[in-house]
């Protein structure tokens, strides 16, 4: 199958939606599909093989934030050109609602068109205002593919319709050999936990609680957090002599949350509601460290019912305290939970997203072939 | 000035929004069209396999009888039926009944023939589900410019009858993927509907 792909962001800048369209090509790639991408990129020298640039990106400010995204009649010429000689059986563009290239590329082909919507924060105004426009270029796309609940919550609620959930991929390989922070774990043991942590959902309260529990019987167990929120506070909330033994990261890259999840003894997953699906948790036993999560259905279909990882009363700081001794003074026990998570994480990889991926563009082609007049645009 | 100046202005303004909407018409009967045939394919599809795994005598006779007897019900309603939702339900529902226990699943995996069976239902049911999603966000799609007063006024819809939802139970069968013939129906997690 001829597949192409387009990127709205430049290639150079790492993000989630670059991250995944590279790690979704290489996995088409590998199931023996002939890929091309799309996308804005700085450097075209050391583009691998299959990407193909429009240039440099403009930094605009759209939804919120700055992205450096490509637009106007010369991206549009070269979109239009890219299509026209790829001759592809299916074309898979990602966050059409931005104005980059997804959005040129929607708008210009008329074969069969499948979207992916990534973001799970998108501004109504921003959407109210460009709706009219974006409408023209929405309607063509027959597949719509979202990554989390929370991004089909935000089509379903702003642009109506709905979509089909595909999660994100864990890319196995980028998490194989990752090293931990020096001086970490430490014989003293040390627990982990990723998430903004100022959402109450994302429990880090439970964890604290049972982490004053332990602290007080292990002189040298340390907390580990990263993700983005107020430090402060969370320092105000914890006893004086605590504060030293809980490190906190602030917001990390793709690549130090590797290895801060290498870091820890244990992943906490300590999350008491509205999980979609736990990513987390995959990628923590990617890297190959034992996972203790509270019981939310989400979570315990990830650890297989808590064969693949230690499962605790949701909410409850003395369950998680227990379970959490019982790990910690037990590497046996930890050790042997590595191999069943690693397991575990495989049956995530990419290549296992990329086949029900395909099964999208397979429903959607075919019947494309049928459709009246797309003999003669070809 | 010009009264007239400003009314060819006005007459070819409106033209060109006349001329828009109908080409999106266009283009949204045609993704409807071909969002249809696509569940209408992988509908026949289901069937398809369903009636081979019955006849492949891998089964128990009875599991045989109730497999066929549904898939050939859902065959035979192609086209427009309009009991096809209905029939196509109960496949469904007979593939659910006879998919219930794992060990069903297993039997067929024992099987080189019935292993790659197997596989073959797990898609085509995940299919079903994919393109009936589709198909149905078509019809949203164009149901809702099909409303606009200047669609009705215009009558851009032309003979073209408006399209209905296609409603059926299409909840995969629990234990098709406990084989593992196919581990992607794992990560393939599709939401409940919404509509």
């Amino acid at each position: 199958m001829k597949v192409g792909l387009v990127c709205p962001y430049t290639w150079d800048v790492p993000g989630g939606v670059q991250a995944h369209i590279h790690d979704l090509a290489i996995a088409l790639i590998a199931l023996g599909h002939d890929v091309s991408v799309i996308t804005p990129a700085d450097d075209e020298a050391s583009l691998p093989p299959y990407v193909v640039s429009t240039g440099r990106a403009v930094p605009v400010p759209y939804n919120g934030a700055v992205a450096r995204m490509a637009f106007g009649p010369l991206s549009a010429r070269r979109v239009r050109r890219w299509l026209r000689d790829g001759d592809f059986d299916v074309v898979h563009v990602h966050e059409p609602t931005t104005p980059s290239l997804s959005l040129l590329a929607s708008w210009s082909y008329d074969g069969p068109l499948v979207a992916t919507f990534h973001t799970s924060v998108q501004r109504a105004r921003t959407l109210a205002a460009a709706y009219p426009i974006l409408q023209t270029a929405l309607e063509k796309i027959s597949a719509r593919i979202a990554v989390s609940v929370a991004a089909r919550r935000t089509l379903v609620e702003h642009l109506g319709g709905d979509a089909v959930l595909i999660p994100n991929g864990v890319s196995m390989a980028s998490f194989a050999d990752v090293e931990p922070f020096p001086g970490w774990p430490g014989d003293g043991g040390a627990l982990g936990f990723l998430g903004r942590f100022d959402e109450d959902r994302k429990g880090l309260p439970v964890l604290l609680g049972a982490f004053e529990k332990l602290a007080a019987g292990r002189p040298r167990l340390r907390l580990l957090i990263a993700g983005p929120g107020d430090q402060d506070e969370v320092r105000r909330s914890l006893p004086p002599e605590l504060v030293d033994r809980v490190e906190m990261l602030g917001l990390v890259s793709d690549v130090d949350k590797g290895r801060m999840l290498r870091s820890v003894d244990i992943y906490v997953a300590p999350n008491i509601g509205g999980e979609s699906f736990g990513i987390v948790l995959l990628e923590a036993m990617a890297v190959g460290t034992p996972v203790l999560a509270s019981d939310l259905d989400a979570f315990s279909a990830v650890l297989d019912g808590g064969r693949s990882g230690r499962l605790f009363a949701t909410g409850d700081s003395d369950d998680l305290a227990a379970n959490a001794v019982e790990l910690l003074d037990n590497p046996e026990a930890r050790a042997a939970l590595v191999p069943l998570g690693k397991a575990t994480a495989r049956s995530y990889d990419w290549s296992t997203v990329a086949r029900a991926i395909v099964r999208v563009y397979e429903t959607v082609a075919p019947g494309a072939a049928m459709r009246p007049g797309s003999s003669r645009r070809r | 000035m010009q009264l007239w100046l400003w009314a060819v202005l006005l007459v070819v303004l409106i033209a060109g929004y006349v001329a828009a909407t109908s080409n999106r018409l266009d283009r949204l009967h045609a993704r409807l069209d071909a969002t249809r045939a696509a569940l209408d394919a992988q509908l026949l599809r289901r069937a398809a396999v369903t009636l081979e795994i019955a006849a492949s005598a891998l089964l128990d006779p009875a599991t045989s009888v109730l497999l066929a007897s549904a898939a050939h019900e859902a065959r035979a309603s192609s086209g427009d039926d309009a009991d096809r939702e209905v029939v196509e339900s109960t496949l469904t529902f007979a593939l659910r009944a006879a998919f219930a226990d794992p060990d069903e699943a297993q039997t067929l995996a024992a099987e080189p023939t019935g292993l790659a069976l197997l596989g073959e239902l797990e898609a085509a049911t995940t299919k079903v589900l994919l393109a009936r999603r589709f198909f149905n966000d078509a019809v949203t799609a164009t149901l809702a410019i099909r409303r606009h007063r200047l669609v009705r006024w215009l009558r851009l819809a032309g003979r073209v009858a408006a399209p209905t939802f296609f409603e059926m139970d299409d909840a995969t069968p629990a234990h098709l993927s406990v084989a593992q013939v196919d581990p992607n129906a794992e990560a393939l997690e599709v939401a409940p509907d919404v509509d």
